[in-house]
């Protein structure tokens, strides 16, 4: 069959398996070679790619829930979409979600995703209590900071490479209302936008949204969204209907001149300042998922995200360069997305540090992938990274500079035969 | 309600046992044979929408214990999901006459012995539905597959006659006639991608038209269109293709 992850690029001949319990996932593990786990596909490049793959869609029960604590035990496969559905009407939401909930769990864990709340409640594995593991020999551990902690900090980031991540105990975090209370402000340019996310730290949920393609004075110009869980309102409102992009828009369609007056049009649609309007859950963190296929606007060539992350004292001149570059490249996306992170955790692999990250869209053509060689240098220049579920490029040496615990990673994959096992294309192009 | 599920370790019937359970609030009955497999799907559904769930074990081809297992409810269903099914391989069914028994009776004998039984009890009461699972491979013999496609054939036809008697008492009978779907059964099958369905969409065409009433449903939709193609090539020709 023919396999491609959310930015459908690239496109590749593959052959998966399915699974329900973990005998018949030994089974299959036992005959086949290589192999990585392909979930929702919403990583963005080749993280989920393999000539063959496990695919974890039927491994996905619900089988303990402790109203007392919001303590779920669930099969990986589970959506975040899914957990959500049956939680929040009790008043239980997810403590870490990210910009998508059509997200496995396993998908959550292996890309130790971040939210909007990263610099108040850190990464995904804040929230996950413990995981069964299926290593290469076909034997399942139990892995959280109490036990085999090597495996759980390697795993918590480490993109399936580590093994099957199996049954989950998460915590799940009490809420009273299924709203938000957001609070919306214009910045003019990036000294505007940094100051007033500092100033707003002890805010719940921050992030802007960020015009690429504007320059001069008004470099960095952008929409910050704030955001407090409402004390108000009901805990199940309706859920919006979702359309679709039912076909992929010809290529040509986004183009300098297109997206940039969209970005225009974006930024002042937002009202210079609104404080504490109530907004329902799914607008407020999903905004995307409104619009199902939306990767169809880039076309059949596909479309890659661009994101990294900055140390904070690093942070303005960085970025200053990265979005005078891209700017100047003509090349911009649609959604730029700013937010600063809190500090790091211990995992091996995880992308978020202390510092500013930036996400950008870009459609998949020829002149893109020197630019990007470009901004690769500016990042590392200024002790930065980028985050492995959004990525389909980057080189070795990229990889190594970004991630200095990679040769712990490396090393305890060597020991546990995991080099045999689970790679995925991006592991073999980042030789981990 | 009360709705027991037959082969209810099918990805499709499960699919189905969920909508019920969200829709109609109904206490799900979950009957197969591999009991582990059922228990984890009973804890799944009490857990997602606040019903009762529980699992029995069930085997379609052992006729014998049907009477048995059907008495042992109290109260009885309200309505009943047939879905268990065998897709079995053509080639060893042509070699080997166990395989094309195998096929026959886990897709027709099964059915057709529990649902007689079922079908007695939803007359004298004047009460419940039936739907059961058949196949658009019922509606043409082809060579890839006449074995599992005669079984289902055989199933259509029984299903409706079984509507035609009990419509009279008020039970209503639904045929589904599904295309590809993306289960177990199908794993490992070269498919055209586009006719897939996940076993959501077919579960969510099969709620519909318990709603609505629908008698016959093709789902996806588009196979009723296929399948009118398929059906009305000449025979002549038909036998020289392969399908
Ligand atoms: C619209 C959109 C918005 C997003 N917003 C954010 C965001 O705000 N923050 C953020 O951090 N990320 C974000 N992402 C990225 C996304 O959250 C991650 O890529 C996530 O890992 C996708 O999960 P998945 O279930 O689709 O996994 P896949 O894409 O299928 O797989 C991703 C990786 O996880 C591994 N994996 C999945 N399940 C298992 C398992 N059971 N065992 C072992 N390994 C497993 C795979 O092997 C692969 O390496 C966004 C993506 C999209 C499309
Ligand atoms: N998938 C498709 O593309 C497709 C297309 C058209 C029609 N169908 C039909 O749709 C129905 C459901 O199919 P599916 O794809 O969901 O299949 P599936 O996932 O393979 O499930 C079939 C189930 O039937 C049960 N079963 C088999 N033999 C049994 C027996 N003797 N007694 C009791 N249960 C038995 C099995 O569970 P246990 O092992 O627990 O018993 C199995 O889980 C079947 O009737 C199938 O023929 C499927």
């Amino acid at each position: 069959m023919k396999l491609t992850a959310w930015g459908r690029y690239p496109r590749i001949q593959a052959t998966g398996h399915s699974f329900e319990t973990a005998e018949e996932l030994r089974g299959y593990q036992e005959k086949a070679g290589n192999s990585i786990v392909f979930a929702m596909g919403r990583s963005y490049g080749d993280s989920a790619l393999s000539e063959r793959v496990i695919f974890t869609r039927r491994f996905d029960k619900i089988l303990d829930f402790d109203p007392e604590h919001g303590t779920v035990i669930s099969e990986s496969g589970v959506t975040l979409s899914e957990l959500i559905e049956v939680f929040l009407p009790t008043g239980w939401f997810l403590s870490v979600t990210p910009g998508t909930k059509f997200i496995s769990l396993g998908g959550a864990i292996a890309s130790d995703v971040h939210g909007k709340n990263h610099h108040k409640a850190g990464c995904f594995s804040e929230c996950v209590r413990s995981f069964e593991l299926m290593l290469p020999d076909g034997n399942i551990l139990r892995c959280s900071h109490e036990e085999n902690q090597e495996l759980f900090l390697a795993t918590c980031g480490g993109m399936g490479l580590t093994g099957i991540i199996l049954t989950v105990t998460l915590t799940l975090k009490r809420i009273s209302s299924a709203y938000i209370r957001e609070t919306i402000v214009r910045c003019q340019n990036l000294k505007e936008i940094f100051c007033l996310f500092e100033e707003h730290m002890d805010m719940t949920y921050s992030v802007a949204w960020i015009d690429c393609l504007a320059r001069g004075e008004n470099l960095g110009r952008s929409v910050l969204m704030l955001g407090e869980h409402a004390t108000a309102g009901r805990l199940n409102p309706r859920t919006a209907k979702i359309r679709s992009v039912p076909f992929n828009l010809p290529g040509i369609c986004l183009n300098k001149y297109s997206v940039s007056l969209f970005n225009h049009f974006y930024y002042h649609k937002n009202p210079l300042f609104v404080e504490g309007r109530l907004v329902p859950l799914d607008t407020f963190f999903y905004p995307l998922d409104k619009i199902a296929n939306w990767n169809r606007i880039y076309g059949r060539g596909g479309f890659t995200q661009y994101q990294l992350v900055l140390p904070r004292d690093a942070s303005s001149e960085g970025l200053k360069i990265i979005l005078e570059r891209i700017a100047s490249s003509g090349l911009g996306s649609f959604l730029g997305v700013l937010k600063l992170f809190g500090p790091e955790n211990e995992n091996y692999l995880s992308f978020p540090m202390e510092g500013y990250t930036l996400a950008l869209d870009f459609k998949i053509q020829k002149e893109l992938f020197p630019l990007l060689n470009e901004l690769d240098s500016i990042v590392l220049d200024h002790g930065g990274r980028l985050y492995l579920a959004k990525d389909v490029r980057m080189t070795r040496e990229v990889f190594i500079k970004g991630y200095p615990r990679w040769k712990a990673f490396s090393e305890l994959r060597e020991k546990l035969g995991m080099k045999d096992k689970f790679n995925s294309l991006q592991s073999e192009r980042l030789g981990v | 309600m009360n709705l027991l599920i037959l082969g209810a370790n099918s990805d499709i019937a499960y699919a189905v046992g969920k909508k019920f359970a969200q829709h109609e609030h109904a206490d799900i009955c979950l009957a197969s044979r591999d009991l582990r497999l059922l228990e984890k799907k009973v804890q799944d559904i009490k857990i997602r929408y606040r019903v009762n769930a529980e699992a029995l074990f069930f085997d379609a081809v052992d006729y014998a214990s049907h009477n048995d297992f059907f008495k042992k409810f109290d109260p009885k269903p309200d309505g009943v999901v047939l879905a268990f099914g065998y897709l079995g391989n053509q080639q060893d069914a042509q070699q080997d006459f166990n395989e094309a028994r195998h096929i026959i009776e886990t897709n027709f004998t099964g059915a057709a012995s529990i649902l007689e039984i079922i079908a007695s009890d939803f007359e004298r009461r004047g009460h419940g539905f039936i739907i059961g699972i058949s196949s658009v491979a019922g509606e043409r013999g082809r060579q890839s597959n006449y074995v599992y496609g005669s079984a289902k054939g055989a199933l259509t036809v029984y299903l409706s006659g079984l509507r035609n008697r009990l419509c009279k008492s008020g039970v209503h009978v639904i045929t589904v006639l599904p295309g590809f779907v993306r289960t177990r059964m199908t794993e490992g099958l070269e498919l055209p991608e586009k006719l897939i369905a996940e076993p959501a969409e077919v579960a969510e065409d099969i709620y519909r038209a318990y709603k609505k009433p629908e008698d016959i449903i093709y789902t996806k939709w588009f196979w009723k269109l296929i399948m009118f193609l398929i059906r009305s090539i000449p025979e002549r020709l038909f036998k020289r293709l392969s399908l």
